[in-house]
């Protein structure tokens, strides 16, 4: 195995922990779909820069940020659930994607391909990842006071209108980095099944965020070795999706309390 | 005895609504004042600017000493969460810097037992998730708590254990307590001050002179009923007088 691919695998079980983390939060913020939905705003992006032949991140990455902070100024400016603003953005963003996205490219745009890693994408992959498992690290007791209730997390001193902002950035980062692999449409599946996994697996948040980081550690584990050694398909995105769907269905193995 | 917290002409809309207007009052330390007044009088939405969570007009001032802890109306906890008693506990301790230890004590406290604290927020019963929101409170060791209608949804028995409660942590620490009530039984036996809102007006000063069959009826706008509340002994009588 190349350097560059055991940094893009690196990089992708890295991704894996920062998407378990992070879709544990937004399980318990009801907000997983938002993950799926998200997603899609970055297409527009990677639409522009395969017509413009730039980097596809750097496109996604664009109208991500965009996305997100037009989300939470609407979400502001509205009163409304980050949902449903999310749903408003979101529709606007396929289209545009579909429209600009030149044929040949939709596919890789929608469902992510699995090539090699440069030392610098690597370096800067793994700063974002990490960026993402900090702000967990270091906000979870803040989203866990919000999550319990919003109204007493303020009285205690709780920043909500900041930590919603840092927090959809958090998600909007973890989609990004998940782009590569999985694609504009299943970039967000990584959030949601590994969290419904954790969810059924553990009984404290603390629990919580273990489990789902294992699920979805596995799922990308497997799926790795699944694409390159069983099926050696060119398609990561969808295999590791399906893995994720498995685990979650073994998992419903485990008695309900 | 010193102000804790100065109120001067308080005033709280939503867009048109306006739901308190020209509000002013005083509390001073130590002060177990009584917020009483119709639904919709604002009684929650007073203690709301009193913790700075909703805009106002006006002035609110706390003394710098002051430490607020805060128990809500009602909250809904999601059942699927999975979040220990202790874990939220833990939760406030490290946002607030203290000591794990805090935990234990305040769970010792207010008597939530080592299994409510194992136990998930969601499948507590009224009584026990009211006490975990006290222990909540109490965390950060304040010296003014504001609860709003603490007994709202619980049976009389629980009721009463939540009331012996605020009454032990006020003696026990000399705390400053406003409450928002209902009943007003409890506010004229435990209240030093009462506070009535409603839209037209507002009035403070002590129970014997606030919670006359006068002021309440124009309050309420009906011919008021309490209770005699003592342990074993409820009865509802007609508002001819209040006896202690």
């Amino acid at each position: 195995m190349s350097h560059s691919t055991i940094y893009s695998v690196l990089l992708a079980l890295l991704f894996a922990i920062a998407a378990g983390l992070v879709g544990s939060f937004a399980f318990m913020k009801r907000m997983v779909l938002a993950g799926d939905v998200i997603s899609h705003v970055a297409l527009p992006g990677l639409g522009l820069a395969f017509l413009l032949h730039f980097n596809p991140l750097l496109g996604g990455g664009a109208t991500l940020l965009l996305g997100t902070i037009l989300i939470w100024q609407l979400q502001k400016k509205t009163g409304f659930s980050t949902d449903s603003m999310i749903g408003v953005v979101f529709a606007a963003s396929v289209a545009i994607g579909a429209a600009v996205t030149p044929q040949e490219d939709l596919v890789e745009a929608l469902f992510g391909n699995f090539q090699p890693l440069s030392p610098f994408a690597f370096a800067i992959g793994v700063f974002a990842v990490l960026a993402i498992i900090g702000f967990v690290y270091r906000f979870k007791d803040d989203l866990t006071l919000i999550l319990f209730s919003p109204e007493l997390a303020a009285a205690t001193g709780v920043n909500l209108d900041r930590l919603n902002l840092y927090f959809l950035l958090a998600f909007s980062l973890t989609v990004l980095v998940g782009l590569r692999f999985m694609g504009g449409l299943l970039a967000g599946s990584l959030i949601i099944i590994p969290a419904a996994t954790g969810r059924r697996l553990g009984r404290s948040i603390s629990g919580f965020l273990l489990a789902s980081c294992g699920a979805s550690l596995a799922a990308v584990g497997i799926g790795f070795l699944l694409n390159t050694h069983v099926l050696r398909s060119s398609a990561l995105g969808p295999i590791i999706v399906l893995t994720s769907a498995g685990i979650f269905a073994l998992s419903l193995l485990k008695q309900s309390r | 005895m010193e102000n804790i917290l100065s109120v001067q002409d308080l005033n709280v809309a939503f867009g048109d609504r306006v739901v308190i207007r020209g509000l002013s009052f005083d509390v001073r330390r130590g002060d177990n004042l009584a917020i009483i007044g119709p639904n919709g009088a604002g009684k929650t939405v007073l203690l709301k600017a009193l913790l700075g969570l909703i805009p106002f007009e006006g002035s609110i001032h706390w003394s710098p000493a002051s430490r607020l802890g805060y128990v809500p109306q009602k909250i809904s906890a999601d059942r699927e969460m999975p979040l220990r008693v202790r874990d939220l506990l833990k939760a406030k301790a490290r946002f607030l810097k203290l000591s794990l230890q805090e935990v234990e004590s305040v769970a010792a406290t207010v008597g939530l037992s080592a299994e409510v604290l194992s136990s998930s927020v969601g499948i507590l019963s009224g009584g026990q998730f009211q006490k975990a929101l006290i222990a909540f409170a109490l965390l950060g060791d304040p010296n003014v708590l504001l609860f709003d209608e603490p007994t709202a949804s619980l049976d009389e028995l629980a009721e009463d254990r939540v009331y012996e409660l605020l009454g032990r942590l006020r003696r026990e620490r000399g705390l400053t307590v406003i409450l928002v009530s209902h009943d007003l039984s409890i506010v004229y036996q435990s209240a030093n001050q009462v506070l009535c809102l409603s839209k037209d007006r507002s009035c403070i000063g002590p129970p014997q002179e606030v919670l006359t069959p006068e002021t309440l009826e124009s309050l309420y706008s009906a011919p008021p009923k309490y209770y005699r509340h003592r342990h074993g002994d409820f009865s509802v009588e007609p508002a001819s007088g209040f006896k202690s």
